[in-house]
């Protein structure tokens, strides 16, 4: 009788749990949306497609923030992904045993070193190099708008890479632990047809694919939400361009930036306003990897091994 | 009625080179399309495989039985230099395919692997479409014309005996079958890449009696083409299916022969314990 009351306890107790993990994430919606109605009001959807940020005369739009927000990570997913899944494939499937400790501990080194820390060997080391770099782009390359603008070292190629550099640790360890749960049979089947160490591990990776994918996402989230780092390489100039010379912004870093100095209540609105969009767009973005898993993951008919407890050591 | 008896590791056995010529109603060596001289394998500095010398007939299927642990798996394996990549894994001596040793310094791995096909104890189809895991080993040798692919998964799924269950959802997802089915699909990947010879490591062990009577009866119609080595637990199976069986016992090959014999008159005790199941 007790005892029967005690599982009814305990179930009790971890879904009470539960729910907070969902209420918090609710009462931050809430919160957001309360704290910046005077911008809502005021600017209504075209917040999102404004360009112009003047607190002066207090008009304010955020597309240059979330331009800024999505072009670095993209930027740096498309530089990050490739390494990452390098580095998981030689630690799992080709490195000699005996490094395959010191590697995994120095990736994930690269994991606990402090945003701002990145920050201050981006500003002091990467920017000379990459201002360096754009000097030597020669003439004709310079007429693309990828590559146009004024050498200045900081901007945004320089906040992309170091993005990239911080966003490796997190997709090469899940990577490499999706590549460690790809069941050997998997490899055999494929050795036993004739492939060559290539395209078994081709296979690995096709069996993990969905993991993998989860991964790189892992990877994007973190580099949408990283603001230390980035506020101090990229510039801080609000502007769309596509340009990886161009000092430019993110919503992270303007928040960062700029609530000290919000005097007045609309543009304290409008930052707590950008705050709710980036809290919207990580959302979406985690949402949509989520379901395009799930929609793959039907189609092979299999369940994922993005193992959370692999995300949860390499957050830690 | 000779007990076809071959070298074991101690003296008073070696007598395999002797009595090669006077097997009768099985293979002579000419016929032999697996010869096995002396081989020996190692996991880093464990011996596991020790002198195992014995010819395997061309058309036949050759069923290795065993208790846990007696190497004829790491041996099954050894026949398509599975366990090269084992790390720290190596064998010695000679195991000649049609006339040739495959652990001369020059063999071409993934070429062997394509002749010498193998079927794995728990079946491990790839997370992709029925197509695509039947067509897997022609695409990886080269092969893209679509037609040719349609035509070898279909000759092969028939081969299998999987083609009726199957042909109208070629497209659905592989991990969607049942265990049987899944089994007789990686025999079909396997038949695909039109091997020669087919190694089967206990490839029924994980199925049910109906699912299991259904792969016996496919590795009877299979040995028509192939030649065919099957490890099996299960000695009502080696009794069913095969036509010679090897006895191993501790790395050794203790007792090798026409399967009947095997079965009925055993030549060395310790075999007779082992099928008469007083251990194992």
């Amino acid at each position: 009788m007790t005892r029967s009351r005690d599982d009814g306890m305990f179930r009790f107790t971890t879904a009470a749990f539960a729910a907070v993990v969902l209420l918090i994430v609710i009462a931050i919606g809430v919160e957001l949306w309360r704290q910046s109605f005077l911008s809502i009001e005021k600017f209504g959807l075209h917040f999102w497609t404004g360009t112009i940020w003047n607190p002066v005369s207090g008009q304010f739009g955020a597309l240059p923030f979330i331009w800024g927000t999505l072009y670095s990570s993209i930027l740096a997913l498309i530089i990050a992904t490739p390494i990452s899944l390098g580095i998981a494939v030689f630690i799992s499937e080709l490195s000699p045993q005996m490094l395959r400790q010191p590697l995994t501990y120095l990736t994930e080194l690269l994991a606990a070193i402090p945003s701002i820390v990145y920050g201050l060997w981006g500003i002091f080391v990467l920017t000379p190099i990459v201002r360096k770099l754009e000097l030597a782009v020669p003439d004709p390359l310079k007429k693309l708008p990828l590559f146009s603008g004024p050498p200045l070292g900081v901007g945004m190629g320089t906040a992309a890479l170091i993005l990239a550099i911080m966003v490796v640790p997190f997709t090469s360890s899940v990577a490499r632990e999706i590549l460690k749960n790809v069941p050997m049979a998997q490899r055999e089947a494929a050795y036993a047809l004739g492939s060559t160490r290539w395209e078994a591990i081709k296979v690995a990776l096709g069996y993990g694919k969905s993991g993998i994918i989860g991964a790189v996402m892992l990877g994007f989230g973190r580099a949408l939400g990283e603001t230390m780092a980035v506020t101090m390489v990229i510039g801080n100039n609000p502007q769309v361009s596509a340009s990886l010379f161009a000092p430019q912004y993110t919503m992270a870093a303007v928040i960062a930036n700029e609530f000290t100095e919000a005097a007045d209540e609309l543009y304290l609105h409008a930052l707590i306003e950008i705050g709710l969009l980036l809290f919207i767009i990580t959302i979406a973005v985690n949402a949509l990897s989520r379901l395009f898993i799930w929609s793959m993951q039907k189609r092979t008919g299999r369940t994922v091994i993005l193992r959370p407890a692999a995300i949860e050591e390499v957050a830690a | 009625m000779t007990t076809f008896l071959i070298d074991t590791g101690t003296p008073r056995r070696i007598k395999a080179p002797v009595m090669q010529t006077q097997i009768n109603g099985m293979a002579s060596p000419a016929e032999a399309r697996i010869r096995v001289r002396h081989f020996d394998f190692f996991y880093a500095d464990a011996k596991v495989l020790h002198g195992i010398t014995m010819d395997i007939p061309d058309r036949q299927v050759t069923a290795l039985i065993g208790p846990s642990g007696c190497g004829k798996s790491t041996f099954v394996r050894s026949m398509n230099r599975m366990n090269d990549i084992i790390p720290d894994a190596h064998g010695e001596g000679v195991i000649e395919i049609d006339g040739r040793n495959i652990y001369d310094g020059g063999t071409d791995v993934v070429e062997l692997r394509r002749r010498v096909g193998m079927v794995f104890q728990k079946s491990n189809p790839f997370p992709k479409s029925i197509f695509e895991n039947i067509a897997y080993g022609l695409k990886i040798g080269g092969v893209r014309n679509r037609r040719q692919l349609s035509e070898t998964v279909e000759k092969s799924l028939r081969r299998a005996a999987l083609w009726d269950e199957v042909k109208d959802r070629l497209n659905d997802s592989a991990m969607a079958l049942s265990g049987g089915q899944q089994q007789r699909l990686c025999i079909a990947r396997a038949l695909a890449v039109d091997p020669e010879i087919l190694l089967m490591d206990e490839p029924a062990s994980a199925l049910d009696p109906i699912a299991t009577t259904k792969i016996e009866e496919l590795i009877w119609e299979l040995k028509e083409n192939y030649t065919i080595v099957i490890v099996t637990h299960n000695m009502q199976q080696a009794a069913r299916v095969s036509d010679r069986t090897a006895f191993f016992m501790l790395g050794r090959l203790v007792e090798y022969g026409e399967t009947n014999t095997i079965f009925m008159n055993p030549r060395e005790k310790m075999t007779e314990d082992y099928v008469t199941g007083r251990f194992g």
